[in-house]
């Protein structure tokens, strides 16, 4: 049953992800990523992570791809449209690389074997994570609100009116 | 329960669609979808092995990284604004003045 519920989030997964390179406007794009980062939520979860499935769904699939669609509305919807190929020779050398890489990936992780699984350190799931970050990592996490606010200041700065 | 691998190879391929967008694609938002599909497919690796190993760490990295993510996507979106508004364009063939 499991099996069959990873199979299908991954095929969604994966289909979403390549319609965002089959579309050509951003819009349908950004539209086909969301349902992607959805199924991943979903995978998530099945891994026995539901608060990074959760924030994935806050944070990625609502606010990041909501940003992503307010900027291509912002900008002009005629520029996004006429996104023509100037280099068709470029797909004969992208294909081949990334075929390879996914090839050389694939048989790396068939040839590495699993791993012996390790004893759990304590309950798991939401609570270990919240402990986690409050003690162990409580330095990184204080961080990240600083990253946040210079990110916030950045964007402000850079998208001003004058540069 | 899953395989590991299942989730690794999964992962893989995402890696690669997102790394063929960067490639590929022309469009600097459309570039910024496959990082961020790039960056999803780590994640989904760091929980795999957060899972295998019953490890929390795995799921506080997953945080961090959707944290820089966040900020990333922020500074990364001002910057194509900022572009359309200096050449008016998206491209990103168009905007290599460093290269002409």
């Amino acid at each position: 049953m499991e099996r069959w519920i990873f199979f299908i989030l991954a095929a969604v997964t994966l289909a979403g992800a390549a319609n965002v390179l089959a579309q050509r406007r951003a819009v349908h794009s950004a539209l086909s990523l969301i349902v992607s980062l959805g199924a991943l939520a979903g995978l998530y979860a099945l891994l026995g992570a539901p608060f990074i499935a959760a924030i994935q769904v806050i944070v990625y699939s609502g606010a990041i791809m909501v940003l992503f669609l307010f900027v291509i509305m912002l900008l002009d919807p005629k520029s996004e449209a006429e996104e023509v190929d100037k280099n068709p020779g470029l797909i004969f050398v992208a294909l081949p690389m990334v075929a390879f890489l996914a090839l050389a990936l694939f048989f790396l992780i068939r040839s590495a074997g699993t791993p012996e699984a390790r004893p759990a350190d304590g309950p798991s799931a939401i609570e270990a994570v919240g402990r986690a970050l409050f003690t162990e990592y409580l330095l990184p996490f204080e961080l990240t609100s600083v990253l946040i606010l210079v990110a916030i200041l950045g964007a402000i700065v850079m998208a001003k009116k004058k540069v | 329960m899953v395989p590991l691998n299942y989730y690794l190879i999964l992962g893989a391929l995402l890696f690669s669609v997102g790394a063929l967008g960067v490639i590929l694609k022309r469009n600097l938002i459309t570039m910024f979808m496959s990082v961020e599909l790039m960056l999803n497919s780590a994640n989904l690796t760091f929980l795999a092995f957060a899972r295998e190993w019953n490890q929390v760490s795995g799921q506080v990295l997953v945080f961090f990284v959707m944290v820089v993510a966040a900020a990333e996507a922020a500074v990364g979106l001002a910057i194509v604004i900022a572009t359309y508004k200096n050449r008016k364009t998206v491209n990103a063939d168009e905007t290599a003045s460093l290269r002409d």
